[in-house]
């Protein structure tokens, strides 16, 4: 799909002459692609031009490191300009000195505000805190149930509170977050998180709202909730709430799609708050410190290979991986029984194309990320079905499978059995490849390098 | 910009009710600093039209979610076109351009799918969050207005309390809905949705769906498993699959709308939110490199604040009538 900067730069240096060096013909054209990738990547056009300026002085005034090259250097440059706009401030949060400490959502309709407080309170419960909840979402149908559902999900405290057939209104808003409150403070509870109906930057009448809501609570959070998907009008919406209601911080949610995520860099731009947390699913523990430097990579396309290592580590046994790292480079090679496990711990990671997005599309894994649209995830499915159509003693010793056996396990699988072929032949020349490795050949030194190399690449 | 989206709305066949008219008039006039204001700035100022202007053009559309690649292309053409036609003022070249975006989306639009016999079904798609159930209810209203008969199916059995919010647009609508409990299969509830509603010879069933990522792809097989079985009692159904999109979208807008089309074969877009400052120029890119028309517009929160797509009103509210 979209070329990485990367690759934008390294076209542009080859394009033009002097190579070697950064000059301020070439820069020009550097500074075009640089201009695109920002752009592709949802970062606001007035943001851009003020990045590519200071992008502009800093290369040209850049003594000339001869161990980068000028695509490697601009790399680095624009790198670290967009690290340094988001600040490196993450989840750090204010509390009250005396309780409750009270948060307020505030954002466009749909951002995920009502989810967010669910995480937000899960997030708050793991610390070791008593959240209540409660939504003055009075307008939106079951707004307010969404959030009893959600509230008891996760087992954490709510104040439904009564309309008593009051009409929607911001008398009705404010008598409700008043009970909350007090209810917080008498329950004994520590924190108290406000979620509020979705409203435009320009509806008058809602905004008034919220700053009434925020002189009533005097809020120590007042969380702006924005979709990762949103375009050049982040801009506006975040500079309106911010400029009605004084923002503490952000949450950018929707984070686990694959848009670039550039109205980070927009939003910070004009509310110099920073991005607190970040959404990466659905459900309540889907919810993450923001990391600067990640985003950027992401932005820029250069893969996220470092929540890759993270999700490894959380989610793969590691015992099992070594294991099967012994087995395979061993004599005995790796059965189908060992392959299967394996596959099935990669299948934990999340979808394989979301895995090849997060790669980095230089170095190693070049093309992978260009592949990941094509990938097939039903094939991951077919074979395990059919190994899972295998007898045990056949994943143990795979050379016993027959021409009937074959087409016993197809037919159990539900798939043919050319497809039975084709998976015991990638097999066998899978296990003759690892054995190979053990021996000490080529690809283990190749592969060895890269993770030293990934590992280097954290902090 | 008010005058033209007023203009048509005049056209349309319904008169809109007046208290639509006082709240479009209330958001609209409070969006500062418009597109309109940059390129009439781009335009007056210059008598000639030279590569300064078009170049101050393409930017104006980038800043309205066309991206990189439509906007350079549009410009391109529109730079061939000025030469060709010896443009001399920038009122021209601005026609010239509305003339183009125009052409872009009318390409796209077609007539719905026949329908051999009732119910149309129209499927609801898309991201998380951008209005599928509110567009739902809105849609309700529109057909009974029709004085078409209309049945709801609540398919989103994934997030929390999606089937109460249905059901009050259910109420509102006054159309009868087929539901079933949360964390029940969806296709299971549209299996009834699709009998009951043939049983009963209902014009339309409207069936709202979860919010999904495009990127999931066992969310996405789950609305083509969705699909297979609308085919299996209704064989041309589903006729509308709807991608509701939000206004407020960038780029993504495009891998959406590609991914959605693969798996649950999506035939139009409906743009929410317009009523905000957002202008929806992601839809003028998907209808260049993916062919899908716009069918509807969302223009607030209440039951009527949903309108058929014009092209005119459009295209006016992004550069400016
Ligand atoms: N994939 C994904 N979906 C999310 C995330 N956060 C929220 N959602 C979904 O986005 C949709 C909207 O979320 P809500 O929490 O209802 O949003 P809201 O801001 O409260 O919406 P309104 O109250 O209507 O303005 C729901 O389908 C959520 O499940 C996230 O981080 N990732
Ligand atoms: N201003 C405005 N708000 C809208 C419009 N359409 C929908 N909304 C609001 O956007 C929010 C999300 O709408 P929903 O209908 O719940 O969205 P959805 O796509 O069903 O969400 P999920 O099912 O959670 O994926 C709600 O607060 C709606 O009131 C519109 O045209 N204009
Ligand atoms: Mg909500
Ligand atoms: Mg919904």
């Amino acid at each position: 799909m979209f070329e990485n900067l990367s690759e934008k730069l390294q076209r542009a240096f080859k394009n033009l002459r002097g190579q070697g060096t950064i000059t301020e013909e070439n820069m020009q054209e550097a500074l075009r692609e640089i201009r695109v990738a920002l752009l592709e990547a949802d970062v606001n056009l007035n943001v851009v031009k003020e990045l590519i300026e200071h992008i502009r002085e800093k290369a040209l005034g850049q003594e000339v490191l001869t161990a980068l090259s000028p695509t490697e250097q601009v790399v680095k440059i624009v790198h670290d300009e967009l690290v340094a706009l988001l600040g490196k401030d993450t989840a750090r949060f204010n509390f009250a000195p005396r309780p409750p400490t009270v948060i307020l959502m505030a954002g466009l309709q749909g951002s995920g505000k009502t989810t967010t407080t669910g995480k937000l309170a899960a997030w708050l419960q793991k610390g070791g805190r008593r959240p209540m909840l409660v939504s003055v979402d009075v307008y939106r149908p079951a707004a307010r149930e969404q959030l009893k559902v959600v509230a008891n999900s996760i087992k954490a405290k709510i104040y439904e509170g009564d309309t008593k057939g009051e009409p929607a209104g911001t008398p009705l808003v404010e008598r409700l977050a008043k009970e909350a409150r007090r209810e917080a403070v008498n329950s004994g509870c520590d924190t108290l998180i406000v979620d509020t109906a979705g409203r435009l930057h320009v509806d008058g009448e809602l905004m008034d709202e919220m700053a009434k809501l925020k002189t009533l609570l005097a809020p120590q959070e007042i969380l702006f909730v924005a979709d990762a998907m949103t375009g050049q009008d982040a801009v506006r919406s975040a500079d309106e709430f911010h400029k009605r209601l004084a923002l503490t911080g952000v949450v950018l949610t929707k984070m686990d799609g694959d848009a670039r995520g550039g109205a980070a860099l927009s939003i910070r731009h004009v509310t110099g708050q920073p991005i607190k947390f970040i959404g990466t699913g659905e459900k309540p523990d889907a919810f993450e410190a923001f990391h600067p430097d990640r985003i950027v990579s992401r932005i820029l396309g250069m893969g996220d290979i470092m929540t890759l290592i993270e999700k490894a580590e959380e989610t793969l046994d590691k015992k099992k991986s070594e294991e099967f790292a012994r087995k395979a480079l061993s004599g005995d090679g790796f059965s189908l029984e060992d392959f299967r496990d394996q596959l099935r711990q990669i299948r934990k990671l999340g979808s394989l194309q979301n895995i090849m997005k997060m790669l980095p599309s230089v170095g190693p894994f070049q093309g992978m990320q260009q592949m990941a649209d094509q990938v097939d995830e039903g094939q991951f499915s077919r074979v395990e079905a059919i190994i899972n159509s295998m007898t045990p003693k056949e994943r143990n010793n795979h050379e016993i499978i027959s021409g009937s056996r074959r087409k016993r396990i197809a037919n159990g699988s539900g798939t043919s059995v050319q497809e039975v072929n084709q998976l015991l032949r990638q097999y066998a020349q899978m296990r003759k490849m690892f054995k190979g490795v053990g021996k000490g050949g080529m690809l283990q030194r190749r592969a060895m390098g890269m993770l030293s190399g990934m590992k280097g690449m954290g902090r | 910009m008010i005058q033209t989206l007023f203009g048509s709305l005049k056209e349309a066949e319904e008169p809109p009710k007046q208290g639509f008219f006082d709240r479009m008039k209330q958001a609209v006039s409070r969006t500062r600093e418009s597109l309109e204001d940059r390129i009439e700035g781009v335009l007056s100022m210059t008598r000639a039209v030279d590569e300064d202007a078009l170049e101050e053009l393409e930017m104006s559309l980038i800043a309205s979610d066309l991206g990189v690649n439509t906007a350079g292309e549009i410009i391109g053409n529109l730079r061939e076109r000025a030469k060709r036609q010896q443009i001399e003022n920038g009122a021209e070249l601005k026609t010239l351009l509305k003339e183009q975006l125009k052409n872009i989306l009318d390409e796209q639009q077609r007539p719905p799918r026949a329908v051999a016999t009732v119910p149309e079904v129209i499927m609801m798609v898309g991201v998380n969050g951008t209005g599928k159930t509110t567009t739902s209810g809105k849609l309700c209203a529109h057909f009974r207005e029709q004085g078409k008969s209309v049945m709801l199916c609540a398919a989103d059995t994934f997030r929390a309390a999606a089937i109460e919010q249905l059901e009050v647009w259910s109420e509102r609508s006054g159309v009868e809905m087929i539901k079933s409990k949360q964390g029940a299969d969806p296709s299971a509830v549209l299996f009834d949705a699709l009998q009951a509603s043939k049983a009963r010879g209902r014009d339309y069933l409207i069936v709202d769906t979860a919010g999904r990522l495009h990127t999931k792809s066992g969310l996405m097989d789950e609305l083509d498993k969705m699909r297979r079985t609308t085919q299996r009692i209704i064989p041309d159904a589903p006729h509308e699959v709807l991608l509701v999109m939000d206004a407020t979208t960038g780029q993504n807008g495009l891998q959406q709308a590609r991914l959605f089309t693969e798996a649950a074969g999506v035939t139009g877009i409906v743009l929410t939110k317009l009523d905000g400052t957002a202008k929806g120029g992601i839809a003028i890119a998907i209808a260049r490199e993916l062919k899908l028309p716009v069918r509807y517009i969302g223009v607030g929160e209440k039951i009527d604040d949903l309108l058929p797509f014009n092209s005119d009103a459009f295209v006016d509210s992004l550069l400016g009538a």
